[in-house]
């Protein structure tokens, strides 16, 4: 016991002895603040839940996800062997649901990885140069913004063709504008500061300043509006699974699952509804999450 | 007065960043089309047209010019209204277009007037009753309605209401008796059957649009909602509030007739925003409703490869979504002299 007081003695020092202390030490109050957000820390808790279940699939699932038995197709809730019944072809719900989890954090991972990137380039650059850059790359910014989303990712898959991959380019070429708004804006502010302009008196070059001193102090808010938009970029894919542009049967995506459910919805409402709730669950736990997150690292923008 | 030049240039450069904004939609939608997949000669003239047939096809459509030419013949087509023809129907695009749009129009009214009507008061509610059981559930319920995929919830709201508790008509605009009865005047059945005078028909056509409609206006609400909260928020907390409170007006009255009073401008660009984005969020909500809009239009012409009918209906959402957009704008600068 006596360690781990040491540990938060240490963590909690108002005297830092050197950066990785200063840092670890804000890192772990802000955990604190953190931990006290119920609600985030519920977030957090079935996001963790859904990686491990996306982890150990094959282990916990108790049926293989593409077997098919049309002896014992649309069995209701509770069934023998199938706790939430099967689909028309008679493929164990709960272990679709389960092998759908990877793809639902594979697309997530996917697009939470492209689309902040790609704004962060295009920000950090417009606001850097300045000028005409700044000009025709916001212009282009502002041209991608003024899109209904959906109705262009659509026509993006349908130039593509469907497909998961295609399907994350498409929410990815829909998703970057916001995060190079808030990139760009992060960069005119540090871009004045003093010690930008030390270092370029030491004689350092853009391509310097922008990747390592730009870069670092703009991430923290492009994470928090990641985890909010999360949830979002679920739902839009869950929206092209069911549109049958996302995912490809036999895949047991959940949207092309309610897509498939969608036929028995009145006999057999469960095939439509476990995917469903699924998709419920883990977008709110988003949600949640980015709400706590966003109160501890960007106090600023907090709902009061 | 104020000098006339700041507004002349205000238009201007309003009217600029609107061309520009619209000459960028059209850009990615003339892009998509030719980097599809599909040929679009082959898609006309069919498989086994004729190596002339085909030559002839290729050279009508301009596809044998440079790409900028071609860009240009696409913006001047979709200036005068011409998206092509359909190629499942063989009819133009646009005439289709016009045809299932009043259906998405009445749909996404709809919906935007339950969320403003539920929507504001819920909103100024939780702002006045801050951290109270209110203020709980509204947070609750704008959290879902973030959560919630649209159609599932959709598919859910059928299954309860229609299926099992039976409160109101099935997918489709009307019941099947009553298909093509009133005279379409302005395409929105609910005004067509009122200039008809045929109650019936209303009835049924209400039945079926209630669910959809409060679908879209439970999305809706949750945004307009959570926006109403933090406007009010921040006026309650102002010091003019506390002057009116000190100087004994009543609570109603500082509510209803100072705070409120400073947040409409900005409420009316939150209600363009969340109409834009109802008529985008028609989509899944018309497939799951076999709701004869744009939204499935779109899908529909999207499953088949009608490439015309696809660009087509993006343009025009996308150029309503534009307009919307510019339209909040402007009406925040006319309305709040502070910006402009």
């Amino acid at each position: 016991m006596s360690d781990t007081t040491s540990w938060r003695g240490w963590l909690l020092s108002d005297t830092p002895t050197s950066r990785r202390h200063a840092k670890l030490s804000a890192l772990y109050q802000g955990w604190l603040s953190f931990r006290s957000n119920t609600m985030a820390m519920f977030g957090l808790g079935i996001l963790v839940t859904l990686i491990l279940i996306a982890l150990a699939a094959p282990l916990l699932a108790p049926h293989d996800p593409f077997v098919q038995n049309l002896g014992n197709r649309l069995a209701p809730l509770g069934t023998e062997g199938h706790v939430l019944g099967t689909d028309s072809l008679g493929r164990d719900i709960l272990s679709r649901l389960i092998y759908g989890s990877r793809i639902t954090l594979y697309i997530v991972a996917l697009v939470a990885l492209i689309a902040p990137i790609a704004g962060l380039l295009v920000g950090t650059v417009s606001g850097y140069a300045g000028g005409w850059i700044d000009v025709v790359l916001m212009r282009i910014t502002d041209i991608f913004l003024a899109f209904p989303r959906l109705v262009l990712a659509l026509a993006f898959v349908a130039a593509l063709g469907a497909g998961i991959e295609n399907a994350v380019l498409a929410i990815s070429l829909t998703a970057w504008p916001p995060y190079a708004r808030i990139a760009r804006a992060e960069t005119l502010t540090i871009r004045s500061s003093d010690y930008i302009a030390a270092i370029r008196l030491q004689g350092a070059g853009a391509l310097r300043i922008i990747t390592r001193h730009i870069w670092p102090l703009c991430i923290s808010s492009l994470i928090v509006r990641v985890t909010l938009d999360m949830a979002g970029i679920i739902l839009a894919a869950a929206g092209l699974g069911f549109l049958g542009l996302g995912a490809q049967p036999p895949s047991p995506e959940w949207g092309a699952m309610i897509s498939e459910g969608r036929r028995f919805i009145l006999d057999h409402w469960w095939v439509a509804t476990m995917p469903g709730l699924a998709i419920f669950t883990v977008s709110l736990a988003f949600n949640l999450l980015g709400d706590g997150l966003r109160d501890v690292l960007d106090p600023k923008s907090s709902e009061k | 007065m104020a000098p006339l030049a700041p507004w002349i240039k205000g238009t201007l450069l309003t009217l600029g960043s609107i061309a520009v904004t619209m000459l960028g939609l059209l850009f990615i939608t003339f892009i998509i089309g030719r980097v599809m997949p599909i040929d679009p000669v082959l898609a006309i003239v069919g498989e086994r047209a004729s190596q002339s047939t085909y030559d002839a096809v290729y050279l009508e459509l301009g596809l044998d010019k440079p790409l900028l030419v071609q860009f240009f013949y696409y913006i001047w087509d979709v200036i005068r209204g011409d998206f092509g023809t359909s190629l499942l129907n063989a009819r133009p695009v646009s005439e289709d277009i016009a045809r299932v749009f009043p259906a998405t129009l009445e749909l996404a009214t709809l919906g935007v007037i339950v969320g403003i009507v539920l929507g504001i008061p819920l909103g100024v509610v939780a702002a006045v009753r801050k951290g109270s059981w209110i203020d709980q559930i509204a947070r609750v319920i704008a959290l879902v309605g973030y959560s919630m995929p649209i159609f599932w919830l959709g598919l859910m709201g059928l299954l309860i209401f229609y299926g099992i508790l039976g409160w109101v008509g099935g997918p489709g605009r009307v019941g099947i008796f009553y298909v093509d009865v009133v005279p379409s005047v302005t395409g929105m059945i609910l005004i067509d059957s009122l200039i008809d005078g045929n109650w019936d028909v209303f009835k049924d056509a209400f039945s079926h649009i209630v669910l959809p409609a409060s679908l879209l206006g439970y999305y809706s609400l949750a945004y307009i909602s959570r926006m109403t909260r933090s406007f009010m928020l921040e006026q309650l907390s102002a010091e003019y509030v506390t002057t009116a409170r000190v100087k004994g007006m009543s609570e109603w009255n500082v509510i209803w007739k100072h705070a409120f009073k400073n947040i409409r401008v900005q409420l009316i660009t939150v209600i363009a925003l969340s109409y834009a984005n109802l008529l985008e969020g028609s989509v899944l909500t018309e497939i799951i409703f076999s709701w004869p809009g744009i939204g499935s239009y779109i899908t529909t012409a999207l499953l088949s490869a009608d490439m015309n009918a696809v660009l087509g209906g993006t343009v025009v959402v996308g150029l309503i979504f534009i307009l919307l957009n510019i339209f909040s704008d402007l009406l925040y600068k006319v309305f709040d002299p502070r910006a402009r």
